[in-house]
């Protein structure tokens, strides 16, 4: 089975979100890029389907040679081989149709992105390229088992689950449950070292259009203070939460 | 030109979110001095859109019955191409956040999700959206002679504006799916956290999951859904469907109250485009604080039975 995994770079969750030349562009000052979690999720489940079923992992990512620390440890991690297509991800569409056409090119059974990102969070990416390539996708996916070239994926729905079974190749937009967190890898240094031998190769891009355009960003209002009630006098809480706020 | 508004249905109803998906359309269609149309699948009571100003819905009444991401994308794509629309509007639901991009790329149309308001700029269309899991806003320019505008769940509001309503029915051929439905649970009587106007959620100041009942009692007379944070999901003392947060389920409820959860800046952005926060805490120093509307520094043990018993007495008055 050959598995591709798309990867995002993403500022880390705990960076402090700032923009610069009068807020048309996010500041990357202290800020440190990380492994898109819900990609990493996928990309856990993938090199447990090598481990465990032989499977050969790729990974893929649209983006300039500063995402290349990302890719480095994401073979670090396990995969076997790295792809970058040179453009720099201008929207959710764009990059969609960059990973589509390298699809098109390639053979995969299965294809595993985030089901969002945690900097945009489009959410859009893999159920486009799924719509591209004409082939099935379930995303908010917590559950997948392949037998054979039979896929059964399990979707998290408001309030339960959802059980779904396709033929391969699938798309799986993934998230935290198709693996827990204390399964991630942390990269040792005999990965790290293994990194370095791993073929990685840079793709000319299809040069897709955008189709949509970030021109400002802008900061949330500042919050009023908190209003504190004392333990002792709930009754005023739940009058403030009556009359105030109007939401009892 | 013309709108097309997305709304979904569940047990051949409209789902709860239809109002607000609707609202946001039909302001829109006015904007752009154009006409708009709603399409629906199985949803019986589909005339009740017209309680938010939309005249006309195409119901398609074939198909699968239970939401299929790829079928509806395929109907809804044909019926777009066949009737000139421009814009597509849509929630930002978990089902139509699976539908859209299908969508998006079938229509190769720009799609933005997490829309707050209606568009500020017409030509061309820039729309305000939340990034950075609620840390900022952006304004985003769509670029194509069709586009895709997701709603923010809970960030427009109702707009009634009842007209007359005419309901066609709709045959759409292509309405097929390339899955098959093995199974579905859900659980049913009790608030989700999509849905519900109000969310209770837990932390580690609850000690353990033998003390979740405070977190129960109150949701129920609340009539609430339940969530927690995620070191609460990761220690496996709540399944990781009830986790809020970055890497979570996100929250944007009218009332979101958080007992015991100190304010990590993941849980912060998964909750905070909710209306009104109220934070119960023992610690005077945690950062929730700074977050919330309202708060109580007190003894979760204490406060939440109390709270609860009260609350009861003043829902009991009515």
């Amino acid at each position: 089975m050959n598995i591709l995994v798309c990867i995002s770079r993403v500022p880390d969750t705990t960076s402090k979100i700032d923009f610069i030349e009068d807020d048309t562009e996010f500041s990357i000052r202290d800020v440190q890029f990380v492994i898109n979690p819900n990609d990493e999720f996928g990309l856990t489940r993938a090199i447990w389907f090598k481990e465990k079923q032989g499977a050969q992992v790729h990974v893929v990512h649209v983006g300039t040679t500063k995402s290349d620390a990302t890719l480095r440890k994401c073979l670090a991690i396990g995969a076997d081989k790295a792809f970058r297509i040179d453009a720099p991800a201008l929207d959710g569409l764009a990059v969609a149709k960059e990973l589509a056409a390298f699809v098109k090119n390639n053979s995969y059974d299965l294809i595993i992105a985030g089901r969002e990102s945690i900097d945009y969070n489009g959410a859009m990416v893999p159920g486009m390229m799924a719509a591209l390539l004409d082939i099935p996708f379930v995303t908010n996916c917590v559950g997948l088992e392949i037998d054979g070239t039979t896929a059964i994926a399990e979707r998290e729905i408001d309030g339960g689950r959802e059980k779904l079974k396709g033929t391969l190749p699938i798309i799986i937009g993934s998230q935290k449950g198709l693996v827990e967190e204390s399964d991630l890898r942390i990269p040792n240094m005999r990965g790290i070292m293994q990194a370095r031998q791993k073929p990685f190769e840079v793709v000319p891009a299809q040069e897709a259009p955008a189709s949509t355009k970030d021109i400002k960003f802008e900061r949330p209002a500042p919050k009023a203070e908190v209003k504190l009630v004392p333990a002792d006098d709930l009754d005023q809480l739940i009058d403030l939460l009556h009359k105030e706020a109007n939401v009892l | 030109m013309s709108v097309l508004i997305i709304v979904e249905s569940e047990n051949n109803a409209l789902k709860r979110n239809a109002a607000e998906v609707a609202s946001y359309g039909v302001a829109l269609a006015a904007k752009l001095e154009t006409s708009c149309t709603a399409i629906a699948f199985h949803a019986a009571n589909a005339t009740e859109l017209g309680h938010y100003g939309v005249t006309k819905v195409a119901h398609v009444s074939n198909g699968p019955t239970h939401f299929d991401a790829h079928a509806y994308a395929s109907a809804i794509a044909a019926f777009a191409a066949a009737n000139n629309v421009s814009h597509l509007v849509v929630s930002s639901s978990a089902d139509a956040r699976f539908l859209a991009p299908l969508l998006a790329a079938k229509l190769n149309a720009g799609y933005v999700p997490n829309v707050v308001e209606l568009p500020e700029e017409m030509s061309p269309l820039t729309v305000k959206r939340t990034a950075f899991t609620n840390k900022a806003f952006v304004y985003t320019q769509l670029l194509t002679a069709c586009n895709i505008i997701g709603v923010g769940n809970n960030a427009f509001g109702v707009i009634d504006n009842t007209v007359d309503c005419v309901v066609d029915e709709i045959t759409a051929e292509n309405a097929i799916s390339n899955l098959e439905q093995v199974s579905i649970e859900k659980v049913t009587g009790k608030a989700t956290i999509a849905d519900a106007d109000v969310v209770v959620s837990g932390g580690r100041g609850l000690k353990g999951p033998e003390n979740w009942h405070l977190i129960e009692d109150l949701a129920e007379v609340l009539d609430a859904a339940t969530a927690c944070s995620k070191p609460v999901s990761d220690m496996g003392w709540r399944s990781h469907d009830e986790h809020v947060g970055q890497t979570g389920k996100p929250v944007s409820t009218n009332l979101y109250i958080a007992i015991g959860i100190s304010g990590a800046i993941q849980h912060l952005a998964g909750v905070n485009s909710s209306k009104v926060k109220v934070v119960i805490n023992s610690d005077p120093e945690a950062p929730f604080f700074k977050a919330a509307d309202y708060g109580v520094i007190g003894d979760a043990f204490e406060v939440v039975p109390k709270l609860t018993e009260k609350l009861k007495a003043f829902k009991a008055l009515g």
